[in-house]
């Protein structure tokens, strides 16, 4: 079943998923029936409110006035001219209100559980990042906020969690399995299904059971459609490539969607490939797992033999996560897209670079996607253009950054 | 008739309720799982239910969660959990036994190599708590097949028309899950859970199983007088998390537990 031949330039890109949330194989709901309902229900109001003009409006106004949107297309042309090849454009997700794209998820997913009479938001986050846009809009529309985060990610990324208690959030540690990403999400669940009936569960990814996967890739896509207009209005043409960080891959589906049906245009998913894909120390399941079930839908997964999953390691608290989305895992099998690895240390390069070239301090997460962007671009003529999704700031890291090279703040 | 359906037939004529203990395979360690199974039977259980460790139980609370933990630190895989089942079956092939745990072991075993080898260690049925009925078509053909039934989760939450499509893909019992929450809850309302499994039998005539907070002997017999089976979970696993290193005392406490819902239940007639 993997690898099916398609025509891509047939592919209608917005017919995916399926009824059912399939993404080809992936996808789906495999949920506990204790969560079905609250599955369904949000289904419903989703299906029901998506293109509901009053609702649209509202989200239009906040991403404008509230978050700063539209985001800037950036020409780094020095970088550019230092790498000597392709011109690189930056998405400048970084310059959203609270410092990354999660905002543009969170402000659609509040709105929504407002409208569904849900007075009380739980989220996961790794880097904190999610876990602060969800913790921003809920002091805005004065919401009760609850965070899960696993302990491990509250060590790295201190600043976020300050933050978002500053906000009024509680932050829940969890302590269970890898003590990151993928245990805060489990954790999160358990209370959805426990607080089923005032909770609304706003998941910062394009992942967990349908409709989550197409909601979140609905509320980001506001990426790709401003990248590509910006893109057309500046260089006069679409982009040669695309390229974005992908852990879970909410930033990417956000950037790639609008792009899906232009297929001269090359996209490419970095991974964090850790210490090395040929190591056990990454989270690259695109680029070395296999399908598997977790969290509510079926995807390409880090597991061993016996299914169990495996702790995955990232220099990165947002890409340190096993699992990714189902639309990437089809858009892999279907060949639309690529998706490559891009080591601890390449991330740090890159995020120098970026730093010292553009005065612009990155995310660590975004940095696998410009050190893949210092990869290629030599690779390309200097009249070709690649869009890069700079998808959060960097401050949140400079802890991190300090400790790994041995310096005391 | 399956095992599973002839044990709940033969109760349900002489007017009782099924007692079903839960235990997860390789907890505390491995060797204790079989030892246990047998002491369970000897204390009055007419089924088991056997848990199949796995790294993110999303919907167990604490206690199962970290049943899990200890067993996947001695590497407890489903080939090692079927291989306790079949060691089981050499001197038990009356106690149906049903597996529980969730899907992506059985998608790395592949569903039919599983459902052949299910049926040759001896078990009677599968819960995977992940799989609802909409995404179990695959998998449900395979136990089929080699006669597994597929037992299925309805919750309080769960609306007439998923019922319904619930009680068609089911089979040997369905398990009714007595509150919202995770596994180890404890906010049970026995008039509450009369009324749903009321409304579940007008879809079926299979047996309802009723779990999720039953911790004591009490509540088990209330449970009983309004369902097939009860089902014991958290209560035990507690017990080997407890005692962790003391195989008997598990056993002992395990059992005395277990016989002393046995008689309350019983009592009830």
């Amino acid at each position: 079943m993997l690898n099916p031949e398609i025509d891509l330039n047939t592919v209608d890109w917005n017919a995916m998923p399926d009824q059912a949330g399939h993404f080809g194989i992936y996808g789906g709901r495999f949920a506990a029936e204790t969560l079905m309902e609250a599955i369904e229900e949000l289904s419903d109001a989703y299906e029901k409110l998506k293109d509901d003009p009053e609702l649209l409006a509202t989200i239009d106004r906040d991403l404008a006035f509230y978050v700063g949107r539209p985001s800037p297309l950036y020409h780094a042309e020095r970088w550019s001219k230092e790498l000597g090849g392709a011109q690189i454009y930056l998405k400048r997700e970084d310059l959203n209100h609270t410092g990354a794209h999660k905002i543009n998820n969170t402000i659609g997913q509040v709105l929504l559980a407002k409208h569904m009479g849900k007075t009380r938001i739980i989220a996961e986050t790794g880097a904190g990042q999610h876990g602060v846009a969800t913790a921003t809009i809920c002091a805005r529309l004065g919401l009760e906020c609850v965070v899960y985060m696993g302990s491990v990610d509250i060590e790295r990324q201190a600043p976020n969690v300050f933050r978002m208690k500053l906000l009024g959030a509680e932050v829940r540690a969890v302590d269970s399995g890898s003590k990151t990403l993928k245990d805060a999400l489990n954790e999160a669940m358990r209370d959805w299904v426990t607080n089923v009936d005032n909770t609304f569960y706003c998941i910062g990814t394009v992942a967990g059971p349908d409709p989550y996967p197409k909601m979140v890739r609905d509320f980001q896509a506001v990426i790709g459609r401003e990248a590509k207009r910006q893109c057309i209005e500046q260089t006069g043409r679409l982009p040669d490539a695309l390229i974005a960080c992908v852990g879970g891959g909410s930033n990417a589906i956000g950037l790639f969607h609008d792009f899906l049906g232009d297929t001269d245009v090359e996209i490419y998913g970095v991974e964090a490939a850790g210490r090395g894909l040929n190591t056990q120390e990454h989270a690259a399941p695109l680029c070395k797992g296999k399908p598997g079930v977790l969290h509510g839908n079926r995807m390409y997964l880090m597991a061993d033999t016996d299914g169990q999953v495996v702790e995955t390691h990232s220099v990165s608290a947002g890409l340190d996560y096993p699992g990714v989305g189902p639309e990437h895992c089809w858009l892999k099998d279907v060949g639309r897209a690529n998706y490559v690895g891009v080591t601890d240390d390449e991330a740090m390069a890159g995020f120098h670079a970026l730093t010292r070239i553009e005065g612009i301090i990155p995310a660590l997460e975004s940095s696998h996607a410009l050190a893949y962007a210092m990869k290629k671009a030599p690779e390309m003529r200097p009249d070709q253009t690649i869009v890069v999704s700079l998808s959060g700031r960097g401050d949140k890291d400079i802890n991190t950054v300090a400790a790994l090279e041995g310096i005391t703040l | 008739m399956s095992r599973i359906s002839s044990t709940l037939e033969n109760l349900k004529q002489q007017g009782k309720s099924a007692l079903i203990p839960y235990v997860t395979a390789g907890d505390s360690d491995p060797g204790l799982t079989v030892p246990l199974m047998h002491s369970m039977v000897k204390a009055g259980v007419d089924a088991i239910e056997l848990g199949v460790p796995f790294s993110d139980p999303m919907a167990d609370g604490p206690t199962i969660q970290l049943a899990c933990e200890r067993a996947l630190k001695h590497n407890t895989s489903l080939h090692d959990v079927l291989d306790m089942v079949k060691e089981f079956r050499q001197t038990d092939d009356k106690t149906p036994v049903i597996l529980m745990g969730y899907l992506n072991p059985l998608e790395a075993m592949g569903y039919e190599a599983f459902a052949v080898a299910a049926k040759e260690s001896g078990v009677d049925g599968m819960l995977t708590v992940d799989l609802p009925p909409e995404e179990a078509h695959d998998l449900l053909s395979a136990l089929k097949a080699n006669d597994v039934d597929a037992v299925f989760l309805l919750s309080p939450t769960t609306r007439q028309h998923r019922i319904k499509r619930i009680v068609e893909a089911g089979s040997g019992y369905l398990y009714y899950v007595s509150l919202k929450g995770v596994t180890g809850s404890n906010k049970l309302d026995v008039a509450d859970v009369e009324s749903h499994v009321k409304n579940i039998k007008e879809y079926t005539d299979l047996p309802v199983g009723v779990g999720f907070g039953i911790k004591d002997a009490e509540t088990a017999a209330a449970v009983a007088k309004v369902s097939d089976a009860v089902i014991v979970g958290s209560v035990l696993v507690k017990m080997i998390e407890e005692n962790p290193d003391d195989d008997d005392i598990i056993i002992t406490k395990t059992s005395e537990l277990l016989a002393d819902m046995r008689q309350a239940m019983d009592k009830t007639l």
